[in-house]
This record gives C-alpha cells, sequence and structure tokens, in this order.
C-alpha cells in the first residue's frame, strides 16, 4: 500500500487542565491577604517609589524589598482597552474595558478591569475605585473589577506591618485550555486501520524499517515514511515485566505483564499487556496475538498464539 | 567584524507556506520539508551538521515534548548535538550562534515552529503571564497589546489611520512574498480590542521557518553571499506591565546598540511587530530613518507563526542579502506581551 489520496482528517477535543499550587512569599502573601480584608498593599522599592502590585525584588536592583505601605483603593486610569466581546475565564461577562490602574498613592500601576457602560465611559486620567468582590479567599480575583469614582482621592501610602491573621500562603492557579486535536496523516491512517482490526505501519524509503505505530518520519534518516505496510496480527514478545501496583481507574487485577511486542513485519516493538497465560509464565520470545473486546478501539491486550517461541536471534535487534 | 571571536553567517533560509489551519498534518509532517528544503540549499546532509537547535512551545497545540517528535524530522539518531528553547526560534538562533562561537561547531541548522490551530492562541498566551496577579485574570494577547496601543495615541505618537496604514502596508508588501497568509487589500475590520482593529492585528496561523549558519569559509565555500551576523543581542523589560512605559522598548534599543546597529545606516529593517502599534515603538527604539524598507517581506501582520516568526525575520533579512537586495539589515524578535522581551541582530553582505 502506498499514501495516496489524504483519508478524512480525524479530529477529538482535547482538554488541557493544570491546576498549580503556589507558594506565596511574604511580601505575596501580605498582598493577597490584605485584598481579602480589603485592603491594598504596596511595595517601596529601592529608590523609594511605591510599587503595586508589589514584589519581593526590586526590579531594577534585584535587592530584596520588604518594605510595606497601604495605598487607596482609588486610582487613575493610565491607559485602557475596550473589550466588547469578553471571553469565557475572563473577570466580567458583559463588555468592559481593560485598564492599568495608578492607585492613590502608588507609583505603579495595576492591571485588571473596569466596569463601565460603554467606551465613551472610559479615558485615560478618569478615576476609579475598587469594587470588592462578595467572596473574598485571597487572590488578585477579590478585585471584581473598577468602577467609575469620582469622590476624593487617597492619600499618601502608610507603613503596613503586612500581618493579617489567617495569612494566605498560597493559592491554586487553575487553568484550561480546550483543543482540537488532529493526529496528522500516518497516525491518522493508523488509527483507521485499528477500527478495522489491523496494525498498519510504514515503511522508511532509505534504510527501509518498518514504524509501528508510525509517526510519518524515520528518526534514523529524517525522511518522510511513505509506504504503509500492514504487520502482525501476531507478534514476539521481545522484554517484558510484571506490574504489582494497582493503578487507579484501572480494572486489571495485579499482579500482570506489560510487554513489549515486536509485531510480524514491524521494525519496532510497541507495548502491550500479556493475559490468557499466568504472569510467571511469559518468557522473551513468547509468540503472543492481540485480543480484541467489542467496541474497543485497540487490542485490550496479547495473548499467546500457542505456537513454539520465537529465536532469540529473530528478534534480538527488536529489543 | 571584530565585535566576536567568529565570523557566523545565515547561509541559508526556508520556510513553509503559513496556513490558518494545517489539520492533516502533524508536527514533524508539517517541519520536515522544511528541514530538507534549507539543508538542499547548502549541500549539507542532516549528519553533517555541528550543532541543531530548535524553539517551540507545547502549549499551542496542547501537546506535550512535541519538540522531541519534530526531532524525528531531523534525523536525530544516532544522537545529534541538539538544544530546544521555549522560545521563538530566534533565541534558538541565539543559542547556536553561540555554540558556533566557542568553536564547538562550525555549522548549525535552526529551525522553529508553531502549529496555533489546534487551540485558542488569544488565551493559550495568558499562560505565560504572571501566575499570582496577572494570568488569574485571562488578559489576551489582543487585550495586552490594545493597552499598548491606547498609550501611544494618548502620548500623540500615531493614530487609528496611522495604524491601519501600517497593516495595509504590510499586507501590500506580502503580495511579493508567496507563504504570507495574508496578502494584498485585507479590510481593516471592527474593533477586537479597542483602539487595535483586526486590521492590526496578526493572523493565527500554522508554519515552520528554518536557517542554517555557518562560520567563516565554510560559510562562503556554502553561499554565494553570506549574510554575516555582525552583532547580535537581546534583552528584557520587567514583567510587571504596569512598571513600564509601554510607549518606548529600552530593551530594543540597548540590545540595538550591543549589536552595533547604530554604528553604520540599515537598508532595511525586518521587525517582528505581531501588532501594527508595535511597528511605531520598535521604529522609535532603533531610530530608523524614513527611507529604510521596514518589513519588505510583509512582517508578522502578514503571516505570524507563534514561535517561528521571529527567526523568519532573521531569515527574511539574511534573504535579502543572499539576493543582493539589501546590504547592511537590521532584523529584531520579540517574545511576550507588548513587546517585552528583544532580540536584536545586524547583518550584512560582503561589500563588492
Amino acid at each position: 500500500m502506498t499514501a495516496a489520496s489524504p483519508p478524512e482528517i480525524l479530529r477529538a477535543p482535547l482538554i488541557v487542565e493544570f491546576p498549580f499550587t503556589r507558594s506565596l512569599g511574604p511580601v505575596q502573601s501580605a498582598f493577597l491577604s490584605g485584598l481579602r480584608e480589603r485592603t491594598v498593599l504596596g511595595v517601596k522599592t529601592s529608590d523609594g517609589r511605591v510599587m503595586v502590585p508589589p514584589v519581593e525584588y526590586d526590579p531594577v536592583t534585584a535587592e530584596e524589598i520588604r518594605d510595606l505601605v497601604e495605598v487607596a483603593a482609588t486610582g487613575t486610569v493610565t491607559t485602557w482597552a475596550w473589550n466588547d466581546r469578553p471571553r469565557s475565564q475572563q473577570p466580567l461577562d458583559t463588555p468592559f474595558a481593560w485598564v492599568l490602574v495608578k492607585l492613590d498613592g502608588a507609583d505603579t500601576a495595576l492591571l485588571h478591569v473596569l466596569d463601565a457602560p460603554g467606551p465613551d465611559a472610559v479615558r485615560t486620567g478618569m478615576r476609579v475605585r475598587v469594587r470588592w468582590a462578595a467572596e473574598r479567599t485571597g487572590a488578585i480575583t477579590d478585585i471584581a473589577c473598577f468602577e467609575p469614582y469620582e469622590g476624593p482621592a487617597g492619600g499618601a501610602a502608610l507603613p503596613h506591618d503586612g500581618d493579617f491573621a489567617d495569612a494566605v500562603t498560597g493559592i491554586v492557579a487553575e487553568a484550561r485550555l480546550d483543543y482540537v486535536y488532529s493526529p496528522g496523516r500516518a497516525q491518522t491512517a493508523y488509527i483507521n486501520a485499528l477500527s478495522d482490526r489491523r496494525t498498519v505501519g510504514e515503511r522508511c524509503p532509505s534504510c527501509h524499517k518498518v514504524y509501528v505505530p508510525p509517526r510519518g518520519a524515520c528518526p534514523t534518516c529524517g525522511v518522510a515514511t511513505t509506504d504503509r505496510v500492514e504487520v502482525g496480527p501476531a507478534g514476539t514478545v521481545t522484554t517484558y515485566c510484571i506490574v504489582n501496583i494497582k493503578a487507579r481507574n484501572l480494572d486489571i487485577e495485579v499482579p500482570y505483564v506489560y510487554a513489549h511486542i515486536a509485531l510480524d513485519g514491524a521494525g519496532l516493538a510497541l507495548h502491550g499487556r500479556i493475559g490468557g497465560i499466568p504472569y510467571d509464565q511469559v518468557r522473551m520470545g513468547l509468540r503472543v496475538e492481540p485480543v480484541w473486546t467489542e467496541g474497543g478501539r485497540y487490542p485490550d491486550h496479547y495473548r499467546p498464539t500457542g505456537e513454539p517461541d520465537a529465536d532469540y536471534d529473530a528478534y534480538k535487534e527488536l529489543i | 567584524m571584530a565585535r566576536y571571536a567568529r565570523e557566523v553567517a545565515v547561509v541559508a533560509f526556508a520556510q513553509s507556506d503559513h496556513l490558518r489551519r494545517t489539520d492533516e498534518l502533524s508536527e514533524v509532517e508539517m517541519v520536515m520539508p522544511v528541514l530538507h528544503q534549507v539543508l538542499a540549499a547548502t549541500g549539507l546532509k542532516a549528519g553533517e551538521i555541528g550543532f541543531t537547535c530548535s524553539g517551540s512551545s507545547d502549549y499551542l497545540a496542547g501537546r506535550a515534548f512535541s519538540f522531541t517528535m519534530t526531532l524525528d524530522g531531523v534525523g536525530a539518531w544516532p544522537p545529534i548535538s541538539e538544544s530546544h528553547v521555549e522560545m521563538d526560534g530566534a533565541w534558538a538562533l541565539y543559542e547556536a550562534w553561540v555554540k558556533i562561537q566557542t568553536g564547538e561547531a562550525d555549522t548549525a541548522l535552526v529551525y522553529s515552529y508553531g502549529k496555533s490551530s489546534p487551540g485558542s492562541v488569544r488565551d493559550v498566551l495568558t499562560r505565560q503571564l504572571d501566575p499570582y496577579y496577572v494570568a488569574p485574570l485571562w488578559p489576551d494577547s489582543v487585550a495586552l497589546a490594545a493597552l499598548q496601543a491606547r498609550a501611544l495615541i494618548d502620548a500623540g505618537e500615531t493614530d487609528e489611520s496611522a495604524l491601519a496604514a501600517i497593516g495595509a502596508r504590510s499586507r501590500a508588501d506580502a503580495g511579493a512574498n508567496p507563504h504570507a497568509q495574508l496578502r494584498g487589500s485585507v479590510p481593516q475590520g471592527d474593533y477586537q480590542v479597542r483602539p487595535l482593529r483586526t486590521g492590526d492585528c496578526p493572523p493565527v496561523g500554522d508554519g515552520v521557518a528554518a536557517v542554517v549558519l555557518a562560520a567563516g569559509d565554510l560559510a562562503r565555500q556554502l553561499c554565494e553571499r553570506p549574510a554575516w551576523i555582525t552583532g547580535i543581542d537581546h534583552r528584557i523589560e520587567a514583567h510587571s506591565l504596569g512598571l513600564r512605559d509601554l510607549t518606548d522598548s529600552p530593551s530594543t534599543r540597548i540590545a540595538a546598540e550591543h549589536a552595533g546597529v547604530f554604528e553604520a545606516p540599515v537598508d532595511t529593517a525586518e521587525l517582528h511587530a505581531p501588532f501594527s502599534s508595535q511597528e511605531v515603538v520598535l521604529r522609535k527604539a532603533l531610530g530608523l530613518a524614513d527611507d529604510v524598507a521596514v518589513n519588505p517581506s510583509g512582517g508578522a501582520l502578514a503571516a505570524n507563526p507563534m514561535m517561528a516568526a521571529g527567526l523568519i525575520r532573521i531569515g527574511e533579512a539574511a534573504a535579502r542579502i543572499h539576493r543582493g537586495e539589501s546590504h547592511r539589515v537590521v532584523a529584531h524578535a520579540t517574545s511576550g506581551p507588548c513587546l517585552q522581551q528583544n532580540l536584536v541582530a545586524v547583518l550584512e553582505g560582503d561589500r563588492a
């Protein structure tokens, strides 16, 4: 078989979630604990400027900075951008402005969002104040947003010891990204063949090795693998291990054997579980064949064919 | 040329066509033809390359360790001398250039790729931001660029019609670039995040770029008119956006000083400005004269494959020298929000 017309493109949703648990240093802990208590803290940099939000090392000199101050919850917009179409994980679900806000008493600006009726209601230099979230946990989102504000300005920054009862010491940074995965030409052909209970590899036109599963390229020659080759269904156990730890969500009794299996005609081994034989009788050279279950999209496991074991020389290059 | 220990040149450049989607190709299938093309231009075989360095990001396509898969397209077995940066390929080129400067290699293959189509790149890029104070708000890449654009407009450095003209000029110039994703007249469109309209923003797409570097006489053997890297440097800004003057790029200016940009006039600039407003910042930081041709390739506003668009700027600059169209070019690459990190290189041809 040769790769001819491109097969129908396979697609599947792929969701990647990574809820990182992150530790806070003393300054970030004070800042986020402060937000929970409706108090905005900054830190004095080496040259005496007040930085909000605060960091733990001076951005210019890299000196450790710990000199906390309290600033007002009111401030001035230094730049803005109007967002007509909020994206799903952004702080407001109605159109809003992204803003950088220099809080009264601070010398640097904080990035957040501004709830305003429309772009005509927003300008650089406008006065705003924090709208606190109803439920606050010690996170930047304890500031629900900013809102327009016409009242008096806050004063200069005042010293603050940064001590709060039950200070937050960490955050869980939730993240979810949604993808639509397409496996590409070679893997699409492999997956399509599996649905017919066939295993298809690809041969390198240069060194003639047959890759199973194929990924589209020969890593030795750096060229595209082109010729499709059906391999198996039977193969040889080239090496194996005995698994004694039960995996969560895996309904297989331990101990069981997980093996490298060189399917007949393949130039390298793939992975599979060995069944239909006591675990302590599995051996290198054992001849096996795939067992499919109803509706399975790949072999559930491999079982002995009953043939004599393969000669070591027949598979030693594939270990 | 005495700035560095060794003379190093870009001797070949290749890139894919940059497309909105490449669903029919895996990453290695997308990368491999470009690797073959760039090697063929020099006559070198994969095994003859001294050092290989790539740039990419797994977050774009949501595939862990995808760069190890694309190494299959290099011919990386038996093991080669190889490295990877989770950055634009321009920084992979920098690493390769350093490797050659040390004398550990005489040639290098540098490639980078981005397959943004499986995900939403505006959301993906929020994950590179400060995880404590910024990322939980999910400010997308267009929003952050729009804050910078507003700051420029407020400062009187540009206006919306001037920004639109940058996009229009870029796509008109891209008419001569068969690889570009957007070419010719493209409607300026609606606001994406005001004040940036569709035409001020780069297209989202998939693409690949590759260059070959070589040292000294070997470069002269491999290429009729090598594009000598006579200066290269990169610098970064503080990560807090509220700490920066968004209308300026001190990191670009300092990198340019160290790369020798200001020591002689340049005739051409290839600037990695994904948003029209960022070209305004970069022109100022680099002090470009009005007669300098900026982004004759169309730039990132015509094709912006993530992790490759910066390397493409160096490649396009080199290709102009290879063709004899330019003599001294400044190439620039950026990474992060609002031009946070900037690399500047000077490429020069031998004077006749």
